[in-house]
Formats: structure tokens, C-alpha cells, sequence
């Protein structure tokens, strides 16, 4: 698909920006002013996430980001440009796990390559996905069958199918229940050191945004705009011990200032 | 807790068993106070004729019966069929085109809103007697199919669409991968509708064709015993028509039991 092969474990390419937004905003046909004067960089290999309060249009720069609707204003830079057009290798998580509920766990997960026309040479790399998430036993079952956060690795396995460098997540833990959406994120944290994506992760937890990202851009409230950016820079692996650690209640807590700065700003 | 669960168990096959049993026992009921009311008062045949003579002229009339039942089974699987195909392609193409949607869905509904008994006779002097009682079964019973199917087309999930969308899904992929899928419970529900409709239709236009022509199917049987006041065939020629209906209704719910039993809600065993 790119050129170029995985080469985030590259020096060179690490943190060069794949996507650049400047200046970005979007109103809707209703008059709502969702983004103003957005500028973000994703850059190659990193995990960052938007934090922002319900309504602050972090979803809406996921969607421009995925080309799922356009700018009103700024523009969004590829790095790698394809025929003018959003890269086809993303990966999109939706709040919800958004499976076809007529269709086999494994189905769901072959779309996309269905969607190409590479249905044929598919199983795989379904076989492969569905593993990763730890789900090669339900392959058969359907999404009603599975509990909400087995529908959500479901989720995860489809958007890694195609194997796109960028996966862009929107909440996608926000419903499910604190011990498997912790379980999710160590085995998103473990998917993305294995394999080396970048990943967009919308989320309005700062426990979440801390305890997974290197970098956590918040932002302020409608119509959404960057209010600051701060690095965390704990190493990975980070598991239970990173969670209960000093550093982390420290790093919470200046997110959490940074945060509640961003909304007395705004009213 | 295991007791409670027997218990619940025990409760569910009982409630179960009434839903059996109650029906059955309305009937025999049923039966019985007819077959008293037409001995006490000694009604004669022609004016009410009592349950074991209508089942007795069922039998006796079975080979003249059972050839208009064919018949009227056969206009209304036809109708059926074609009110199927015809509304779920209808409601395919007002799904694709707006414009296409709005120039004939207003004729839609008036075709369906007026009463097929007023059309039937029309029908009958322009088109051919079979190809007229075949169009009367299609009107009745396609708008269910075209309603439904187009709710069900445009109730797709918006997320699952922006998915297609964003993996570049053609048209044609949207429809058949997302939409048919999606709106299968919808079509089927319409489907049911329509089987019970249609025969109601093919009813309806054997009785409007009457005795004009060669018509044998069970409702011209029905208005010929009329004239010949041979009331315990008029009966018997009902109750096919009911237990064909039944039939219909239970065939088609069948159907859509297994078309979605891994899946959708509705063919779900509720816990207890």
C-alpha cells in the first residue's frame, strides 16, 4: 500500500508528522461551530491523545483526520500524499463496536479486505488480527454472543485488518466497565509496542489519556481548539505498578490542572 | 438460587402450555355451544348449519374443494411472490434515488389507501380474468413489502456507514454488504404481512369476478353455494380459506425464524 515499509522502529522516520492540521475548523450546516483554529501534529509512531470534555469536537478532528468529512476551514497535510487523496491506511475505532450483528466475528473483521476486492487471500490475515486481540475462539460467534469489551477487541482486530500505519480511536472504552477498560488498555499499549502503529486516541478520562500517551493535547471546549500539550514522558511498558505510582498521580494531576484550565477559560 | 431457577423453568413451561391450551379449549368450546344452539333451536342447514355437518360436507366435497383451493393457493402465491419481489425492488430504487422516490411514492399510497374491492371490477374489464386477480393479490400486498423494506434501507446504522465510507465501499457494496442485510427483519415482517394480504386479494377479486367466468377458485365456490343456498359448503369453503391464512402467517414466521435466529433480537429466547 505505502511505498515505504513499517519503519517506525527507524530512527529517521520516528516522529517526522504524518498528518499536519493547521488552522483547521469545521461548522456544521447547523450554524455549530465544532473547531476553530485547530493545529495538531500526529506524528509517526507516537500515541497521543485529544482530552476534552463531551461536545468539545475531538470526534470531529478524529472524523477530518479519517477523511470521513471535510474541513469548513485550514487544511490537513499528508505526508505521504496519495493521488491528493486521505491515505486509505487507517484504522478507525468508533465509540461504539459498530459490528454488523448479522455477520460472524470473523465476517466483521474481514470487511475491510472484503471492501478492497481481497476478500480471497483475507483468512490469514482475520486469522492473524483475531488473535492479536485474543479472539481466535470466537471467530464463529456473533457479536451478540460476546461481552461489551469482546466486542470492542472485535472492533480493534478489524480496524488493525488491513494493517494501516495510523489508527484513529474515538472513545472506544468509554462504556465499558473500569477492569476491562484496563485490560483493553494494557493490550492496546502491548498491540502498539508489537506493532508499531501510530495512534489518535479521543478520550475525555485524563486517568486514561495519562496512563496510555506519550503526549496528551487538551483541548478546550466549543468551538474546540489546542489549549496546551503536555509530554508524559514515563517509559513503557507501563503496567499496573506505572498505574499506582507516584509519577503517574503527579502526571493526573497536572493533566487534570491543565484540563480544568481549559474549561474556566472557556466560560 | 437453583430453586428459584427450577422454579422460574417450571413457571415458563407452564405459561408455555396455557398459551397451548387456552386457544384449544376456546375451540372445542366453541364448538360444542354451536352445535347446541343449532340442536335446541333445530336450525335448519340452510339457515346455520352445525360443525359435524360442515366437517362431513368438507369431506364429501373434498375433490370440488380441495381443486378451488389449489386455485386460490396458487393466485396467491403468485401475488405473494410478485408483491415481494416488486416492493422489495421498488423500495431499492426509491433507496437509491431520491427523485425516482418522490415522483411515485404518493402513487404508492394511493393505490394502497383505495379499497381493492372498488379496483377489482375495473381490473376486470381491462385485464384478462386471471392477470386481473393476479394484480388485485400484487396491490394489496406490496405496499407492506415496499414500506417496510424502505424503513428497514434507511435505518442503517450511521457508524457502520461511516465505515463503508471510509474504506471506500462502492454503492452497489453499501447496498448488498450493509443495507439488505441490515433491513432483512424489516423486509420480513413485510413479507408477513404481505402473505396474509395477498390472499385476502385473490379473495377479494375471485369474488368481484364471480360468476362472470370460468373462476373456481374457493371464494367463487363460496359466492356460487351462496346462490345455491348450500350453506354448509359456503362453511367448509371458509374454514380453508382461515386455515390457508394460518398456514400462510405460521409458514412465513418460520421462515423468518431461521433467517434470523442467530442474530436478531426478535427471534432471541427471552430469559427468564
Amino acid at each position: 500500500m505505502s511505498a515505504s515499509p513499517d519503519t517506525s522502529g527507524s530512527p529517521s522516520d520516528h516522529g517526522t508528522p504524518v498528518v499536519t492540521l493547521r488552522g483547521v475548523g469545521k461548522t456544521f450546516a447547523s450554524g455549530l461551530d465544532a473547531l476553530d483554529g485547530l493545529d495538531l501534529d500526529v506524528r509517526s509512531g507516537e500515541f497521543v491523545s485529544l482530552l476534552g470534555p463531551s461536545g468539545c469536537g475531538k470526534s470531529t478532528a478524529l472524523r477530518l483526520i479519517a477523511g470521513l468529512t471535510g474541513p469548513t476551514r485550514g487544511s490537513i497535510e499528508w505526508r505521504e500524499r496519495q493521488g491528493g487523496q486521505t491515505p486509505h491506511a487507517i484504522g478507525f475505532v468508533f465509540q461504539e463496536p459498530t459490528l454488523m450483528p448479522w455477520a460472524t466475528v470473523a465476517a466483521n473483521v474481514r470487511l475491510p479486505l472484503k471492501l478492497k476486492g481481497q476478500a480471497a487471500a483475507a483468512q490469514p490475515r482475520v486469522d492473524a488480527a483475531l488473535a492479536g486481540v485474543g479472539l481466535a475462539r470466537f471467530a464463529n460467534s456473533y457479536p451478540r454472543e460476546l461481552s461489551g469489551g469482546m466486542k470492542m477487541r472485535a472492533s480493534i482486530a478489524r480496524a488493525l485488518v488491513t494493517e494501516p500505519r495510523l489508527l484513529l480511536m474515538d472513545e472506544p472504552f468509554a462504556a465499558l466497565d473500569e477492569i476491562t477498560r484496563f485490560r483493553l488498555n494494557d493490550d492496546l499499549l502491548a498491540l502498539w509496542q508489537s506493532l508499531g502503529k501510530t495512534i489518535v486516541f479521543v478520550t475525555h478520562s485524563v486517568f486514561e489519556s495519562v496512563y496510555l500517551s506519550q503526549r496528551v493535547v487538551v483541548m478546550t471546549p466549543r468551538p474546540g481548539a489546542v489549549f496546551t500539550e503536555l509530554a508524559i514522558d514515563a517509559p513503557y511498558p507501563r503496567d499496573e505498578r506505572f498505574r499506582t505510582s507516584a509519577v503517574y498521580a503527579a502526571l493526573c494531576r497536572r493533566v487534570s490542572e491543565s484540563f480544568a484550565r481549559a474549561m474556566a477559560g472557556a466560560s | 438460587m437453583n430453586a428459584r431457577i427450577a422454579g422460574d423453568e417450571a413457571s415458563g413451561r407452564k405459561e408455555r402450555l396455557l398459551r397451548m391450551l387456552l386457544p384449544v379449549l376456546m375451540l372445542a368450546g366453541g364448538l360444542v355451544l354451536w352445535h347446541l344452539v343449532v340442536r335446541v333451536y333445530d336450525l335448519p342447514p340452510y339457515v346455520l348449519p352445525g360443525p359435524r355437518l360442515v366437517f362431513s360436507t368438507l369431506v364429501s366435497d373434498w375433490p370440488v374443494l380441495s381443486a378451488s383451493l389449489l386455485v386460490t393457493l396458487a393466485t396467491t402465491l403468485e401475488g405473494f411472490l410478485l408483491a415481494a419481489f416488486g416492493g422489495i425492488a421498488l423500495a431499492i430504487l426509491f433507496n437509491q434515488s431520491r427523485l425516482i422516490e418522490y415522483s411515485l411514492y404518493p402513487y404508492a399510497v394511493i393505490l394502497q389507501v383505495t379499497p381493492i374491492v372498488a379496483i377489482a371490477p375495473l381490473l376486470l374489464i381491462y385485464l384478462p380474468q386471471q392477470a386481473a386477480v393476479l394484480a388485485c393479490a400484487w396491490i394489496v400486498a406490496f405496499f407492506p413489502v415496499l414500506a417496510n423494506t424502505t424503513l428497514g434501507l434507511n435505518s442503517v446504522d450511521r457508524n457502520l456507514a461511516d465505515l463503508f465510507r471510509l474504506y471506500r465501499a462502492t454503492r452497489l457494496q453499501v447496498l448488498t454488504e450493509l443495507k439488505l442485510p441490515g433491513a432483512l427483519p424489516h423486509i420480513l415482517a413485510g413479507l408477513r404481512i404481505a402473505g396474509g394480504l395477498s390472499l385476502i386479494g385473490a379473495v377479494v377479486a375471485e369474488i368481484a369476478a364471480g360468476s362472470a367466468g370460468a373462476g373456481s377458485g374457493l371464494a367463487y365456490r363460496i359466492v356460487e353455494s351462496g346462490y345455491r343456498l348450500n350453506i354448509p359448503r359456503m362453511f367448509a369453503a371458509l374454514l380453508l380459506l382461515s386455515v390457508s391464512g394460518i398456514a400462510i402467517f405460521f409458514a412465513l414466521s418460520f421462515c423468518s425464524h431461521l433467517l434470523l435466529r442467530r442474530w436478531h433480537e426478535s427471534a432471541l429466547a427471552r430469559e427468564a
